[in-house]
C-alpha cells in the first residue's frame, strides 16, 4: 500500500467514523426519547385509573 | 453514497498529476459545499424567524447550523490529510481559502457558545438569528477568497472557463455531491425530528406534572 493510498484510505475513514458517531448519538437520543414517551404513557395511564371509578354510573332513585 | 463511493473507485480516472491523494476532492470539495449550504440554509430559517416570526424557524435555523458545523469539520479534516499527501503539511497559514474557511468554521462554531449562555426564550431566538445572518456574509467571502487572492498555494478546480476536469470526474463530483446533500438532509430531518420530539415530551412532562 502506498503513502497516498493510505492517506486516502485514512480520509475516506474519518468521514465514515464521524458520520457513523453522530448518528450513534442521534440514536441514543431516540432511545431516551422512547424511554420518556413510556413514562408518560404510564404516568397517563395511572391518571386515568385513579379518575376511572368516580366515572361509573350510580344508581338513580 | 454507495453509487458515488464506487464511481469515485473505478470511473473517475486517476490524476496523471496529483495521483490517487486526487480522489479525496471527490469527497472534500461536496462536503465543503454542502457546509456552505448548510450554513445558508440556516441563515434563511433565521431571516424567515426575524422577518415572518415563523414557528419553529428558530429550531430549523440551529439543527442546520449544528449540520454545517460537522460538515465544516469534516472539510478541514478531509483537507488536511490531501494538504499532507499534496504539500506535506498538515496546515499551511498562508492559504488564504483554509484560513478563511476556518475562520467560518470558528464563527458557527462560537454559535453554539452564544446560543446556550443565553435562556431559553424569544431573546435567545432572535439574537441567534441575527448572528447566524452575520455568518452568512463569509460564505462568499470563503468561496471566492481563492480567486480574488489569487491564491497558488490551494487548487482552482472551477475557474470561469468552467470545471477543470474530464467528463466522468465531473460526473463523478456531481453524484458525490449530490449524495452528500442528500445525507446532509436526511441528517438534518432526523436531527429535527428528534428535537422538536423531545419539545413536545417537555411539554407534555410539564401538563402531567
Amino acid at each position: 500500500m502506498t503513502t497516498a493510498e493510505k492517506y486516502l484510505a485514512a480520509a475516506y475513514l474519518v468521514v465514515f467514523a464521524i458520520v457513523l458517531a453522530y448518528v450513534l448519538i442521534i440514536s441514543l437520543k431516540l432511545v431516551r426519547l422512547e424511554r420518556e414517551v413510556e413514562e408518560l404513557t404510564e404516568l397517563a395511564r395511572r391518571r386515568q385509573a385513579r379518575t376511572e371509578p368516580s366515572r361509573e354510573p350510580t344508581p338513580v332513585g | 453514497m454507495v453509487a458515488a463511493v464506487a464511481m469515485i473507485a473505478y470511473v473517475a480516472e486517476v490524476d496523471a498529476d496529483q495521483g490517487l491523494s486526487q480522489k479525496i476532492f471527490f469527497f472534500h470539495v461536496p462536503i465543503a459545499l454542502t457546509a456552505y449550504a448548510c450554513f445558508g440554509w440556516g441563515a434563511w430559517k433565521a431571516l424567515l424567524h426575524l422577518w415572518k416570526q415563523r414557528d419553529g424557524a428558530d429550531l430549523e435555523s440551529y439543527v442546520a447550523i449544528h449540520q454545517g458545523v460537522i460538515f465544516g469539520a469534516l472539510t478541514l479534516v478531509t483537507g488536511s490529510i490531501w494538504a499532507k499527501i499534496s504539500w506535506g503539511h498538515w496546515w499551511v497559514w498562508g492559504s488564504d481559502q483554509l484560513v478563511l474557511f476556518l475562520v467560518l468554521f470558528l464563527f458557527y462554531a462560537a454559535y453554539f457558545m452564544l446560543r446556550f449562555s443565553v435562556e431559553p426564550g424569544p431573546r435567545r431566538a432572535n439574537l441567534s438569528a441575527v448572528y447566524a445572518l452575520f455568518g452568512v456574509a463569509l460564505i462568499p467571502v470563503s468561496f471566492m477568497a481563492i480567486r480574488l487572492a489569487n491564491d497558488l498555494i490551494h487548487p482552482t478546480v472551477f475557474t470561469t472557463d468552467g470545471p477543470q476536469m474530464s467528463g466522468r470526474m465531473f460526473a463523478t463530483f456531481c453524484l458525490s455531491w449530490a449524495a452528500m446533500l442528500l445525507l446532509a438532509g436526511t441528517l438534518y430531518q432526523v436531527e429535527l425530528a428528534g428535537k422538536r420530539l423531545d419539545l413536545r415530551l417537555r411539554e407534555l412532562r410539564e401538563l402531567l406534572a
